[in-house]
């Protein structure tokens, strides 16, 4: 036990040195692909609405006449101290933004990766299960047409059928205007917030607001996430260990679901940790079409704004976000498998 | 060689005995009875013939050991015996196992059969356990299958006195099959099988991925399982100096048919078919000052030669060889080779027992 | 049992001497492929043909021209229902619907293509020089390319046509430009990743011991692994292209309006139409982008799953075992009581 402890221990100090300078190499990138447009962020962002002398005093405060290696030297100075400075156009701190918006956006993502497993993994497994039959094949085009339908397309069917023709559910923000006045902020979930006030009705208000969002980014990764499935069952299914097992007249369906299926979601865990990546760019996408208050539709809004520091800001926390989760899976899933030695 | 065609007269009265009839009276002694298997793949060239027309006895308790070159259908056999085809393969003919033919037998039947039964123990221990499975949930799994009544307990008990006579240590029940060697885990697939104390176990190459002293062990625990358990085996190997240690009985396969079945020692002393002397032959033994192998190989089994399918490699080929499918003959009691060597002669055309040399064969094929 | 024979299926594994044998020999499985595979393949293709011909030929297909609001004086109406002479409807500029999803499969396939042939001429050869050469240029464009396919792809092109907008405007080349830079790492990574296994691989050393240039090394070995899997990324980099570039579109950051017909665009503006009950819209761009990029992610799967070994099966074929002939019935015969 304790060598074994040992050896995951020099797995996860390994597993870290590999993230700093990825996460070095992102954050340089992001500085580098910022600095290379033309003329300076400021008059970008402001122009034509200060005054030059304003103008120039903006440009001294966000330190934009220093030196490019001086504004590197700051710009990972920030970042390490997770202070993103200040937004050009409405002058908050990035930070801000950040905090206020991350809550409907972590909402978000979460929810959908509960429809993904919801809808991709009995799907996936169907289909693995029973390869190259109808269900198979209806199934694999399922999946290959949800990851095909760009989310803004999925997200204005649903608006339509679900919101305008059905009248079911509602299809902008994240809450009514009356819930999102009444319930105190706290922990900038408003779902959570919801609970905490003791808002049941609030509550429900939220989560009829979260469904349609959170089935359009879902069933994105539910295709990604079916076609993973399937592979990898075909394959489990295929190992020596399910042949020793029917051969102890293991029932199939015991010998799909437990040394199958079990197995098959191994590499499964370790490729949705990449689509962390896809996670968030459909995110950025939803929001904007379902209007919902995340962090994506704040970088959509300062992108048409040309606020060059907010942009910096948030691309470098999704970026760092997309190496960190990412580890995160790679350590939770050596953790479970107890066969990762390294 | 002329010796080995002096054999005894024919009995003139008897028309061949029914093998239908034959097996049937014989099944109450037997455990297994197989007549006429055949098990054939489809594939993209046509069928592959891995099994054709094998006919075998087995009574409880004994062990066979199955003998070949790579890809003459041992494998096949052995899964075929068990009801563990893949779909692609068609199978007819019978095998009787305790009174019941498993061919055409539904699958839920055969599942039922599969454990308890009867059992595999496979070439590459390696890869057989569940890799995120504890070897105590492997045991908790197929007790629990076949066995629902069993307590908690009493499943452990079984396990664990399994595992002992493997030479499994209790403190290792809850371990990964990672944290085991290659003959550990063989010995723990073994444990596996034999703790439903099956009548009838199937271990295909089970040494070969392994090292000599591992195999040693492997052996010994095999020779001890129709003694302690009463299983009978069908101990699938090429590698003969196994079948002497291990087996009571040795059947030789060519080319998806079994060519010689007998008593080891009579078998091994004595060989009737030239692919057995040939084999023996190629065994390296502390007296083996050259290397000797069989020319030519296997043939294809999509496309096998007519007649005896080892007559393109066989030193002593008759001229009946390939016009004629060899018929099994009793060169002794209880040893059977399919060769006309050994006749019968009633079914040798005149002039047909001519040697056939390497330039014949083609002419031979014609006639 | 001739009559179930059927020809022996080539194998397309062993690097081939010659590159048009080589380009034969990996399209061999596609001719053989069979069953779904095969049928998804060609529905695949089919529809990737089609959307071709469409682009091609949009000014002969399209009624209207993209940005064409009236015709012989008489303006069209302002999002108006689909009717005989706006098949598809009108949107809230006055545009015919149908002409614009015609002309978007033309916008469409002008970006793919030049991402796709960009991220080629760059990633190849950055691949290949990195692998052969290895050192420490290697280590640091393997660093930098998965530090850039690490990065949500989706936001890596926002961020660059957001800079390339003020460089050289949305522009067809601005877009295709910002989707290269998303899959240069892909290709790098087949490339190099092949590089180092063929530089590795004993028949390369073999070749070297014979007398062979490095460069003829390189150029005959690898040839034939990367056309093995160059296709099946480009097939379905294409398919990603053409979500990324409706992304751009919808955000904003795509090709400008005035300049081309663009689905994700129309999309964009169909969401304020969708609240009013307004479908057709959103309606007939969304589906053009849903069928194409089924149609080409069908033609990638199929192509991976023909020439990748390993997904292969071998179709499962039937077999009838002919009845016992009459003569041989006795196998057993007994020389002894």
């Amino acid at each position: 036990m304790a060598a074994r402890s040992g050896s995951m221990r020099r797995y996860l100090l390994q597993r870290l040195a590999l993230v700093v300078p990825m996460v070095w190499v992102l954050v340089t990138l992001v500085f580098l692909l910022m600095r290379v447009a033309p003329g300076d962020p400021v008059s970008a962002a402001l122009g034509g609405r200060l005054s030059p002398a304003a103008l120039a005093a903006r440009r001294h405060a966000a330190g934009f006449d220093k030196p490019l290696v001086v504004q590197y030297g700051e710009y990972l100075r920030d970042v390490v101290t997770l202070n993103f400075g200040q937004t050009l156009t409405d002058n908050r701190p990035v930070r801000e933004v950040l905090i206020d918006n991350g809550g409907a956006t972590l909402t978000l993502t979460l929810a959908a990766l509960i429809v993904a497993f919801a809808v991709g993994l009995p799907l996936g497994r169907r289909a693995g299960r029973h390869r190259d039959t109808p269900p198979d094949v209806g199934i694999r085009l399922f999946g290959i047409i949800t990851y095909a339908a760009p989310v803004f397309f999925l997200g204005l069917i649903l608006q339509l059928v679900f919101g305008v023709f059905l009248d079911w559910l509602p299809t902008s923000d994240q809450a009514g205007p009356v819930v999102q006045a009444e319930v105190p902020t706290r922990t900038h979930i408003l779902l959570l917030d919801a609970l905490l006030a003791g808002q049941w009705n609030s509550f429900v208000d939220v989560l009829r607001h979260l469904i349609l969002p959170a089935v359009t980014l879902g069933l994105l990764l539910a295709g990604v996430l079916i076609r993973l499935v399937r592979v990898n069952l075909i394959q489990t299914l295929r190992s020596d260990y399910v042949e020793a097992a029917r051969a102890r007249g293991i029932r199939e369906s015991d010998v799909v679901g437990r040394h199958a299926f079990r197995n098959a979601l191994v590499p499964v865990v370790t490729v949705m940790g990449l689509q962390i990546a896809l996670l968030l760019g459909g995110a950025v996408l939803t929001e904007e079409t379902f209007n919902w208050p995340g962090i994506g539709s704040q970088l959509v809004n300062y992108l048409n704004e040309r606020d060059y520091t907010a942009v910096q800001g948030i691309i470098t926390v999704f970026a760092v976000a997309v190496v960190v989760v990412s580890l995160l899976i790679d350590v939770v899933s050596a953790v479970v498998d107890p066969r990762v030695r390294y | 060689m002329s010796a080995d065609r002096d054999r005894p007269p024919e009995p003139e009265d008897a028309p061949p005995a029914d093998s239908r009839s034959e097996s049937s009276a014989r099944t109450s002694t037997e455990l297994l009875a197989v007549r006429d298997l055949r098990i054939w793949y489809g594939t993209d060239r046509g069928p592959v013939r891995a099994v054709d027309r094998v006919s075998l006895d087995l009574a409880p308790g004994q062990a066979l050991g199955l003998v070949g070159e790579s890809g003459c259908g041992k494998s096949t056999l052995g899964r075929g015996l068990l009801g563990m085809l893949p779909p692609a393969a068609a199978t007819d003919g019978e095998i009787r196992f305790q009174g019941r033919n498993l061919i055409g037998m539904s699958p839920a039947r055969l599942r039922s059969l599969h454990g308890p039964a009867h059992g595999m123990i496979f070439q590459e221990p390696l890869t057989r356990l569940d890799p995120l499975m504890r070897v105590s949930e492997h045991f908790e799994e197929t007790l629990h299958t076949h066995q629902p009544d069993l307590t908690r307990d009493e499943a452990r008990h079984r396990a664990l006195s399994a595992l002992r006579g493997m030479g499994i240590p209790p403190t290792r029940y809850r371990s990964y099959p990672h944290e085991f060697s290659g003959g550990m885990r063989q010995r723990i697939m073994i444990a596996l099988t034999l703790v439903l104390r099956p009548a009838f176990v199937v271990a295909d190459e089970p040494t070969t991925a392994l090292d000599v002293l591992v195999e040693a062990q492997i052996v010994r625990i095999l020779a001890d399982l129709r003694r302690n358990f009463a299983t009978a085996l069908l101990l699938i190997t090429h590698n003969l100096g196994i079948v002497a240690e291990s087996c009571d009985r040795v059947a030789v396969m060519y080319a998806g048919r079994i060519v010689e079945e007998g008593d080891v020692r009579q078998v091994f002393g004595a060989p009737a078919h030239p692919y057995t002397r040939e084999l023996l032959a190629s065994t390296i033994s502390l007296a083996t000052t050259e290397l000797h192998y069989i020319p030519g190989a296997p043939p294809d089994l999509v496309d096998p030669p007519p007649g005896c399918r080892f007559h393109p490699r066989c030193p002593e080929a008759m001229r009946v060889c390939p016009a004629r499918d060899p018929v099994d003959v009793e060169v002794d009691v209880g040893h059977r080779a399919a060769c006309w060597l050994h006749g019968p002669e009633s079914l040798v055309p005149p002039g047909m027992d001519a040697r056939l040399t390497q330039g014949a064969i083609g002419v031979a094929d014609e006639a | 049992m001739s009559q179930l024979s059927v020809e022996p299926v080539e194998e397309p594994r062993e690097p081939a001497p010659q590159g048009g044998r080589g380009i034969r020999r990996v399209l061999s499985p596609v001719r053989s492929a069979r069953g779904i595979a095969r049928i998804l393949l060609w529905a695949g293709a089919a529809i990737s043909v089609l959307f071709v011909v469409l682009a091609v030929f949009a000014p002969w297909i399209a009624p209207y021209r993209f940005d064409q609001y009236s015709a012989g004086g008489h303006p069209f109406p302002k999002q108006g229902a689909p009717d005989a002479t706006h098949l598809f409807g009108t949107t809230v500029q006055s545009l015919d619907v149908a002409s614009r999803v015609v002309f978007g499969a033309r916008t469409a396939l002008e970006v793919v293509v030049q991402s796709v042939v960009i991220s080629l001429l760059v990633g190849v050869p950055l691949g290949l020089v990195s692998g052969y050469l290895g050192g420490w240029l290697d280590r640091s464009l393997v660093l930098v390319m998965d530090a850039l396919f690490a990065f949500p792809s989706l936001l890596l092109a926002i961020v660059l046509s957001f800079l390339l907008s003020g460089l050289i405007g949305g522009t067809v080349t601005a877009a295709a430009l910002s989707i290269t830079v998303v899959y240069i790492p892909q290709y790098f990574r087949v490339v190099r990743n092949t590089t180092v296994s063929a530089k590795e691989a004993t028949y390369v050393e073999a070749a070297r011991a014979i007398g062979a240039r490095p460069i003829t090394v390189m150029r005959r070995y690898l040839f034939t692994n990367v056309v093995q899997s160059v296709p099946v990324i480009g097939t379905l980099n294409a398919a990603d292209a053409i979500l990324t570039l409706a992304a751009l579109g919808f955000l904003g950051y795509g090709v400008q309006p005035t300049q081309a017909a663009e689905w994700g665009y129309d999309l964009q503006r169909a969401v304020a139409d969708a609240g009013a009950g307004i479908w057709w819209t959103g309606l007939y761009p969304g589906l053009a982008i849903v069928l194409l990029v089924t149609g080409l992610t069908l033609a990638g799967e199929g192509l991976n799953e023909t020439l990748n070994p390993t997904l292969r099966t071998r179709p499962l074929r039937r077999v009838l075992l002919p009845p016992l002939p009459a003569t041989l019935a006795p196998r057993t015969h007994r020389d002894r009581p």
